[in-house]
């Protein structure tokens, strides 16, 4: 796993308890004990002030349990589907019908990949317009059969390239947030990682939004503000804060409906129990909707974002 | 500074300067042709380069008399909403700089609305004003989207949005970033309530603006030349390592690409935007009997 640089004081510890682990014996089990009680502590402490800057490198921790890991470990009976019936089929965004704990449901969400071959695959997670578009084709389809809609988003943003210019990057992200506005059924939209500006928006505009509790969601990445509005990147860290990108931070404006706890050390390092809680928390989300019928949930959904804006940070 | 600033008194100095005999926007460089314009021709036509046909960025108060008839609008002021939610602040506050550019422009925000009649039809027209932080998006500007299409809706009227904006306000961030659905239920309330929803896409329309209200129009006019896009330029150029092709996101290619309906020439918006609205408003509803467009010669002809 991938140390971050204000995780060292640990590593050397997390490393020697990986050692021990191939031995045995009770004095062993004993020392394993100790260590792990002493690392969890440090890292409660280290996780328990994370800086905005340090927030934004867990949630682009490269093993962070991305999108498909979450639809693995969650949903039963996945059947991926391809294609906006448009143009292409665009691996950045996955699309497709599952069971959740015995409900069927449409999942959408964007994947990062996890090495240098799924990550060229899925294209680092940055959707064109024919990954938004399938959404909405995902979307409306969940809206004919009465599935809800659970989203998984998690992206630097929507692809900057000339061949998305060219077929309406700006168009498709505009429609994926009306067609969240429009659909029928709940739609419920975690922030995995990063929710990066208008690209995770068109996937998030939801009846419950939730974030990880290290994850961020903002209207520029820290980089590309700084390089703005201080004219260099490296003042990114101070972008970082001055955006109040965390999910804390949204929470406090009211921008969310809820923050899921991460286990100690974040999601990266524990992973299965992260995509547990997730699962649980997506439950009682789904549940907090159910029984509403099409008009008053969009009618809800119209509110909360209209009732945005009300409040202010000290 | 020469040795009369040091010595002469302000008064005295400001009798004897002769600064203020010439002012120093007689002349407008076109940023196209480089071709020296007479300030008062150019505004004569539009300013639009009689050159190069280049259209240079418009005022918004010039905008909107050039689209109502007879040029008479009447303003409603935005919504008061939180100003500088985050406490803002990069090499200056946030809140210096909004209080700044209120007191260059009198306007509490980017966004003007107007309403009056285009043709003789009722309009409600929200309009961005690109000298205010860039006709940036922020709580103040979403707020008088909505106030602006409740008011089309309650008036029975057309809703005519006319972007001029580099994308959502960084320094609300996610308040911002917000203000994407927020203008997208907007402009809903006028399309549920069968009301015709224009755009006139202006130089420019980027980033969360694009990706909003201004591509969900009825209708899509804009501008010739103007820059219609997503991303930013550099943010592409930085991410491909290319360069860009020549007329990218302009508004000629995005209407060859089937975003936009028609590009038109400054001088017939308005006609343009008429003959829109007496065909998709609801029939009768015209204040005063409209005129009969006029057409030249040469439109029959293309047409």
């Amino acid at each position: 796993m991938q140390i971050l640089d204000f995780e060292k004081p640990v590593a050397e510890m997390e490393a020697k308890l990986a050692e021990l682990q191939h031995q045995s014996g009770d004095r062993v089990a004993d020392e394993v004990a100790r260590i792990q009680q002493k690392t969890d502590r440090l890292l409660r402490q280290i996780y328990g002030r994370l800086t905005p800057a340090q927030k934004v490198q867990v949630a682009r921790h490269p093993n962070r349990p991305h999108c498909m890991d979450y639809v693995k470990g969650l949903m039963d009976d996945f059947v991926s589907l391809s294609g906006d019936r448009l143009f292409a089929d665009d691996a950045a965004m996955v699309a497709g019908l599952a069971r959740f704990r015995g409900t069927p449901v449409a999942v959408l969400g964007q994947e990062r990949g996890n090495d240098t071959e799924s990550r060229l695959k899925h294209n680092f997670g940055m959707a064109r317009p024919e990954g938004y578009r399938k959404a909405q084709r995902v979307m409306h389809l969940a809206g004919r059969f009465n599935l809800p809609i659970i989203s998984f988003v998690d992206t630097a943003g929507a692809f900057p390239g000339i061949d998305a210019e060219a077929r309406g990057q700006a168009e498709a992200i505009a429609k994926s947030i009306e067609t969240c506005l429009r659909a029928p059924v709940p739609i419920i939209a975690v922030v995995i990682g990063e929710g990066g500006s208008g690209g995770a928006i068109a996937i998030a505009t939801a009846d419950k939004v939730l974030m990880l509790e290290h994850s961020i969601y903002s209207v520029i990445s820290p980089e590309g503000c700084a390089s703005i509005l201080w004219r260099s990147a490296a003042q990114a860290a101070e972008a970082a804060t001055a955006l109040r990108i965390t999910a804390q931070d949204l929470l406090a404006l009211g921008l969310i409906d809820g923050v899921i706890p991460e286990p100690i050390g974040g999601a990266q390092r524990r992973r299965d129990e992260t995509i547990a809680l997730t699962g649980d928390a997506v439950a009682a989300a789904l549940s907090d909707v159910a029984g509403q019928d099409s008009t008053t949930l969009q009618n809800n959904r119209a509110q909360k974002f209209l009732a945005m804006g009300h409040r202010g940070l000290n | 500074m020469n040795w009369l600033t040091n010595i002469v008194r302000p008064k005295i100095r400001a009798l004897v300067s002769s600064k203020k005999d010439v002012p120093d926007n007689l002349w407008d460089k076109c940023p196209s042709c480089a071709a020296m314009l007479f300030r008062k021709e150019l505004e004569d036509n539009l300013m639009v380069c009689r050159h190069c046909n280049h259209h240079l960025k418009i005022s918004v108060t010039q905008r909107l008399r050039l689209l109502f008839d007879d040029g008479r609008y009447r303003e409603t002021p935005l919504p008061k909403v939180l100003q500088d939610p985050l406490k803002f602040r990069d090499s200056k506050r946030y809140s210096d700089r909004l209080r700044e550019a209120q007191h260059k422009s009198g306007r509490s925000d980017a966004l003007v609305i107007a309403e009056g009649s285009i043709g003789g039809y009722k309009a409600v027209v929200a309009a961005f004003d690109f000298a205010f932080m860039g006709g940036s998006m922020g709580l103040a500007v979403g707020e008088g989207m909505v106030t602006a299409a409740k008011r089309a809706v309650s008036t029975q009227s057309a809703f005519i949005a006319i972007p001029a904006s580099g994308g959502a306000r960084m320094q609300e961030g996610a308040l911002s970033l917000m203000q994407l659905p927020r203008t997208v239920i907007a402009v809903e309330q006028v399309k549920r309530a069968n009301l015709p929803y224009l755009v006139l896409l202006t130089d420019p329309t980027t980033g969360g603006v694009s990706a909003s209200f201004a591509m969900l129009g009825d209708v899509h006019i804009s501008e010739p030349g103007a820059l219609i896009g997503f991303a930013g330029a550099r943010v592409i150029e930085n991410t491909i390592r290319e360069k860009l092709p020549e007329g990218f996101q302009r508004a000629e290619y995005l209407r060859d690409h089937g975003m936009v309906d028609m590009v038109v020439p400054r001088k017939d918006v308005k006609n343009t935007i008429a003959t829109l609205l007496s065909l998709l408003m609801p029939q009768g509803q015209a204040m005063t009997p409209l005129p009969k467009p006029h057409t030249s010669r040469q439109d029959k002809k293309r047409a």
